[in-house]
């Protein structure tokens, strides 16, 4: 799809972290969605021409073992705080996306200082019983890609298999990724953040695709809401749930716009 | 050989048109569906039947548990098995079981097993097993990703309820428990015998093996299906040293016994066609939520996939349909074995020494029949196949996972009530 990053690898925990980066600059943390990160994009390339983007793996996603270790939403807040700091993140601007989105903020909540700017895309972490967010976790086979991207080929061939890779671990990486979030959000996604949303005290930019079909435009408003620092909402057209792969261009103009 | 008669307790009443107009019969099936008037009469023959076939002779009447399943009326198989304990004098009761990853602390499953074993003198059978995702994850909300670990540990938590001597602390990653003290203590020493009904991943046989558990296999197609589970689980216990004594294991079939296979036909296409058009008309949005499944068991079958598509692809691939609803596959592809009570004897005796299994678990109801056709399928079995199977293994192997009872005349002696 695009060029490769740099990989290099984190012990943090006993476990084994992947962490990509590409560009040079003012450094920003991006942490992956639904289906974690199994391959470099063109958002975070078009990102890294004027940042340097550090993309470190959460416990189970692709690049990271160790989910299967972490009981609480306290011990995945540890974890993530780990793997931030142990990435070179502190203090550093951040961004995540959907699952991952939910465990920023409480970062973002719990350690201020530990986050400089917050961008959440699409961000589980709240729910709302008048307007259920969808239930991913009880899609019928085959169609989570149409919930994930405008264009269901478009998250196809996100998560399609390299040449390089075995086809069954491959298989067993994406399960586990889409388990490694069950994990910490399973059935409702609501983690509890809602009472600590007032401790997130950077500016905080919320992120949604106008055509995503999992998470309620409300969700970012109570967001917005709930923060005790400046939030903003914009609304990316023509995008759907994980709106970084949609659009790609936009989504990076924005992130640069807020950051600077 | 031993015979038992299970009961799903099917809700025998979903409207002709409830594939058409309703997404699903489990997780969320219209609660309007329900009639309460109905069930009342529903509840009371299923029992009833679970009594007649105890009277007819079966070695032990089975029960289940469901949640929000129009084919499984059985949230509670306690609640079941205690009336079971009480009507019930001599047929072993087993409770398949109690999905024990659900209960925390599971010390209320540990003692009302332990009642139910006291109170029908120690004719219990523990089953526990890991349970449906649709009734644990969806259902009742339990985290995918956790289940197993909360299961194992569960199970490990009320072994211990059952014999530790001495009150104790638990202090599990899942159960937090400063003083462990089961009260009642069940009849059966060392604990009741502990069954793991279970669909088909190596885990649960090395877990078996291990504990000296029971493993049952459960499925609702037949004794076909079944022979590529049960041939493997035999492999595994060869690979591990244990014996093939056929009381290790427990499969369940569906069964229709009629005068002739004629009548058979005739009398069991309707029921049949009810439960696998009917009741098994689940929403695939409920199958397997992701962590259900253990990655060893998404590796082997995934490799079983690619070998089954090579085989496909050279002609040899396996012709058992998997998706009959019409009689004419339910049968062919074995998923109910109908015929004559000759017939069903032969067919069952190849089919226990082919799987090996010592425990037939046997649905003598299904799906929308009517409780004068259970009592004719349940009577004709227990007089006319029973008897021809009985001996079955009982010389050659015996069954140290069946239940221990006090003797009769330990009993406590039934009064009518004044």
């Amino acid at each position: 799809m695009t060029g490769m990053p740099r990989e290099s690898h984190l012990m943090v925990g006993g476990q084994n972290i992947r962490v990509w980066r590409q560009g040079q600059g003012e450094r920003i943390g991006f942490l992956a969605g639904i289906g974690g990160l199994p391959r470099w994009t063109p958002f975070l390339e078009r990102l890294a021409e004027s940042r340097e983007v550090v993309a470190p793996s959460l416990p189970g996603f692709p690049g990271a073992a160790g989910h299967d270790e972490l009981d609480s939403i306290f011990d995945w807040l540890l974890a993530t705080r780990d793997i931030l700091t142990a990435a070179e993140l502190e203090g550093a601007d951040l961004m995540a996306v959907s699952v991952a989105g939910a465990l920023a903020a409480d970062v973002a909540g719990v350690w201020p200082d530990s986050v400089h700017r917050l961008i959440l895309l699409a961000p589980f972490g709240l729910f709302d019983t008048a307007e259920p967010a969808t239930d991913i976790w009880a899609l019928r086979p085959g169609h989570l890609p149409d919930y994930m991207c405008r264009d269901r080929e478009t998250y196809k061939a996100y998560i399609e298999q390299p040449d390089e890779a075995d086809p069954i671990e491959w298989k067993v990486e994406l399960m586990r990724a889409l388990e490694a979030s069950a994990r910490y959000l399973f059935p409702t996604g609501n983690t509890g953040l809602e009472r600590r949303l007032q401790r997130i005290t950077c500016p905080v930019l919320l992120l949604r695709g106008e055509l995503d079909k999992v998470m309620p435009r409300s969700y970012l408003e109570r967001f917005a809401a709930g923060v005790s620092g400046p939030a903003t909402i914009v609304d990316i057209p023509e995008a759907g749930h994980l709106a970084e792969l949609d659009q790609p261009q936009v989504v990076a103009g924005l992130v640069q716009e807020f950051l600077e | 050989m031993k015979m038992m008669w299970f009961h799903l307790m099917p809700y025998t009443e979903l409207p002709e048109d409830f594939k058409e107009k309703h997404p699903s019969v489990w997780i969320d099936i219209d609660p309007k569906l329900f009639d309460p008037h109905r069930g009342h009469h529903m509840y009371n023959d299923f029992i009833d039947e679970l009594e007649y076939a105890a009277e007819c002779g079966f070695d032990a009447v089975c029960v289940n548990e469901h949640h929000a399943n129009g084919y499984g009326l059985m949230p509670s198989p306690n609640l079941i098995a205690s009336t079971l304990a009480r009507s019930t004098q001599d047929a072993a009761l087993c409770i398949l079981g109690n999905s024990v990853a659900l209960y925390n602390p599971p010390t209320r499953v540990a003692e009302e097993m332990a009642m139910i074993d006291v109170i029908s003198g120690g004719r219990m059978i523990a089953g526990f097993p890991v349970g449906s995702p649709q009734d644990t994850c969806f259902a009742y909300g339990q985290n995918p990703s956790m289940l197993r670990q909360r299961y194992f540990e569960a199970i490990d938590f009320i072994r211990r309820a059952w014999t530790e001597d001495k009150v104790f602390s638990f202090d599990g990653r899942f159960t937090k428990q400063r003083y462990v003290n089961c009260w009642p203590r069940p009849v059966q020493e060392p604990h009741p015998p502990i069954w793991i009904p279970g669909g088909g991943s190596v885990e649960t046989w090395r877990y078996c093996a291990e504990m000296d558990y029971v493993y049952c296999f459960l499925s609702y197609f037949g004794y076909k299906i079944a022979r590529e589970q049960m041939h493997g689980y035999w492999a595994e216990m060869d690979r591990l040293g244990k014996d093939r004594n056929p009381f290790r294991a427990g499969f369940l079939q569906f069964i229709g016994v009629g005068e002739t296979k004629k009548e058979a036909m005739e009398l069991y296409r309707e029921p049949a066609e009810y439960f696998y058009d009917r009741c098994l008309h689940v929403d695939p949005r409920w199958v397997v939520p992701p962590g259900y499944m253990t990655e060893a068991t998404i590796r082997a079958r995934v490799e079983s996939q690619v070998q089954l598509a090579a085989k496909a692809s050279a002609g040899g691939g396996p012709s058992i349909n998997q998706n009959a609803k019409d009689f004419e596959g339910i049968v062919e592809n074995g998923y109910v074995l109908v015929g004559s009570p000759d017939e069903v004897a032969d067919k069952l005796r190849e089919i226990a020494i082919d799987l090996g299994v010592g425990h037939f678990m046997l649905l003598l109801q299904f799906g929308n029949m009517s409780k004068d056709l259970t009592r004719y399928n349940t009577r004709l079995f227990a007089e006319k196949v029973m008897p021809q199977l009985r001996d079955l293994f009982e010389d050659e192997w015996e069954d140290h996972w069946w239940v221990k009872p006090l003797a009769k005349n330990e009993r406590a002696p039934r009064e009518a009530a004044a």
